[in-house]
């Protein structure tokens, strides 16, 4: 089979996006601390990414798994919700 | 707005939420079920293959009516290295006849089916809604909050799964340690059915499981999967999350290796990737526990981390399902006395004490941090296919006896017997 790269395969999943809330808002300066950034590997959907030096993150295509939040030990940096209600990845398959 | 008022709230219309719903509502309680997906399974995903067993208690030969893929009759565990694979396979055909012991199913149709069985039986559920916090009065929970609107119910039950925002917000556990959770990930990939009996040498509608331990990580702690459904296979893999936060690995392109593998190349080929997705596991079981038991507030299922991974099979779906049982049977006795506070409610530890759940999660208590041993993904691998290469292989070498083969290999590897002898006693004993 093809290697398919990340944008690839979120492309083949069904979301339906939320253009009026993020669920997920990360603080610029506390961020900006952070020495080693593991959101950037960590995220299963690969969201998270250096721009300019700073992090920069897209909740389009997030799958909700919460990795995120879990990995990241710099405490305030990311507010983390759930999408609202009807909103977001809606897995076919699961 | 507050008006009406539910004997119980259930968030999450999971397999443990979708339980308890089903018993309540049978038992002629009001329930309300809240979902945050636009259908119960829309936001859930998982390995792939459910053990039969709790779900034949409460709903008797649900094969005959839930949306299944196949029934599991082959079992195998592979150590990769590198290029080479050592693999222990195990069949039982008589797992294909009533009572079933396992099935391979898809999330979205499951859950959904579930979700129709609780309502069916008079439980109220409501999707697209994102419960956000628990409503407190004088320290109980008296209900949920939901956007601008709240709802009042004697009892709630967080049924929100492994990364259970709600048991946090309600104050019956901290956030989540990377070393208690694992990321898994998974593809859906689409193949004729006939294509997938073949390639799997399974008999008409039959099934497998596959688990891989080793180089599919890199060596770092987790392991792949591969399940057999009707038209697909869901294969993926799951990594600790705190080896996630140490190494630079993005777990999508680690499965893309795996793909990639000499083993599972032709078993995929040809197919499409219908779906990718990705959760939390729950790893650590036991320890990882959340008070279980709030003023007005039970914890079920992942919410409350009851997850077996034994390293060569992974249960949590008969876990939840059992916890949503208990939990139910606890409201139960708890209306019968009238009793809502977390005193009244506590009878669900005694019953989840005498359950299935809490005495297999007991037993193997030791097994998650057993799993913490790096030698597990790396060495041991490398050492029992380098034992196994130098066994099949042919050459005009002078022969060796398999003894001193095999101490070739620990030298190699520089591993110490004792070491060894000990790692192996341990997982005797734990597993
Ligand atoms: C990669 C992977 C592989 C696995 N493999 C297996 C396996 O092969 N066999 C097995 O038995 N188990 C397996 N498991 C574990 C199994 O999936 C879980 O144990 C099981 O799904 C737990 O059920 P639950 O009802 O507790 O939680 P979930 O199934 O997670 O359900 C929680 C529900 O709550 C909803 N929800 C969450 N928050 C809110 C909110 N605020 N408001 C409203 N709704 C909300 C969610 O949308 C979801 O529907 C695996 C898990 C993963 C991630
Ligand atoms: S989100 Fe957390 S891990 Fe990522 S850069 Fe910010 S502080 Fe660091
Ligand atoms: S929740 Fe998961 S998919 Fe979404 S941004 Fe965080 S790590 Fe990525």
């Amino acid at each position: 089979m093809k290697r398919l790269s990340t944008e690839q395969l979120l492309s083949i999943n069904k979301f339906s996006v939320d253009d009026e809330a993020k669920h997920i808002i990360l603080d610029r300066q506390i961020c900006g601390r952070c020495e080693s950034k593991p959101c950037r590997f960590a995220c299963p959907a690969g969201l998270y990414s250096i721009k300019d030096g700073e992090i920069s993150f897209d909740p389009v295509g997030c799958l909700e798994c919460g990795t995120c939040r879990v990995v990241c030990s710099h405490p305030g940096a990311i507010t983390w919700q759930y999408p609202r209600g009807g909103f977001g990845v809606i897995y076919r398959y699961g | 707005m507050a008006a009406e008022k539910f004997t119980t709230i259930i968030i999450g219309a999971g397999p443990a939420g979708s339980t308890a719903a089903y018993l309540l509502a049978k038992a002629g309680l009001d329930v309300l079920l809240i979902e945050r997906g636009e259908s119960p399974g829309s936001k859930n995903m998982f390995g792939g293959r459910m053990y039969s067993f709790a779900l034949n208690r409460i709903i008797p030969n649900f094969w005959e009516e839930a949306p299944l893929e196949r029934p599991v009759v082959r079992e195998t565990v592979t150590m990769i290295a590198g290029d080479k694979s050592i693999s222990l396979t195990f069949q039982e055909d008589n797992w294909a006849t009533p009572p079933y012991h396992s099935f391979t199913l898809l999330r979205a149709e499951f859950d959904a089916w579930l979700a129709s069985k609780a309502e069916e039986a008079g439980a109220m559920l409501a999707c697209n809604i994102r419960v956000d916090d628990v409503l407190l009065e004088n320290g109980r929970v008296v209900g949920v909050r939901a956007g601008d609107d709240e709802l009042l119910a004697d009892v709630v039950i967080a049924a929100d799964g492994a990364n259970s925002l709600i048991t946090e917000k309600a104050g019956l556990r901290p956030r989540l340690s990377p070393r208690q959770v694992a990321t898994g990930v998974k593809q859906v990939i689409e193949l004729p059915a006939e294509t997938i009996s073949q390639r799997f040498q399974l008999t008409g509608n039959n099934g497998a499981a596959h688990l891989f331990v080793g180089s599919c990580t890199r060596g770092i702690q987790g392991g792949g999967f591969l399940y057999t459904n009707k038209n697909s296979v869901s294969l993926g893999l799951v990594i600790n999350a705190a080896e996630l936060q140490r190494y630079p690995y993005q777990i999508s392109e680690l499965l893309e290796d795996f793909k990639a593998q000499p083993f599972i190349a032709p078993l995929i080929e040809g197919g499409r990737v219908a779906e990718y997705s990705a959760h939390l596991v729950p790893e650590a079981g036991l320890h990882m526990m959340p008070r279980l038991v709030g003023n007005g507030i039970l914890v079920v299922g992942d919410a409350a981390g009851f997850v077996l991974n034994l390293g060569y099979l992974v249960r949590g779906m008969d876990l939840a399902i059992g916890s949503g049982e208990a939990a139910a049977q606890a409201v139960m006795e708890a209306k019968a006395r009238h009793d809502f506070s977390q005193r009244g409610l506590s009878v669900y530890q005694d019953i989840l004490k005498k359950s299935f759940v809490w005495r297999d999660l007991d037993f193997y208590h030791q097994v998650p941090h057993f799993l913490e041993n790096q030698r597990l993904y790396r060495l041991y691998p490398q050492l029992a296919t380098g034992i196994a290469a130098e066994m099949f292989t042919v050459s005009d070498a002078p022969p060796v006896h398999l003894l001193g083969k095999i101490m070739a290999q620990i030298k190699k590897y520089q591993i110490s017997l004792t070491q060894l002898a000990s790692d192996a006693w341990k997982g005797g004993r734990v597993l």
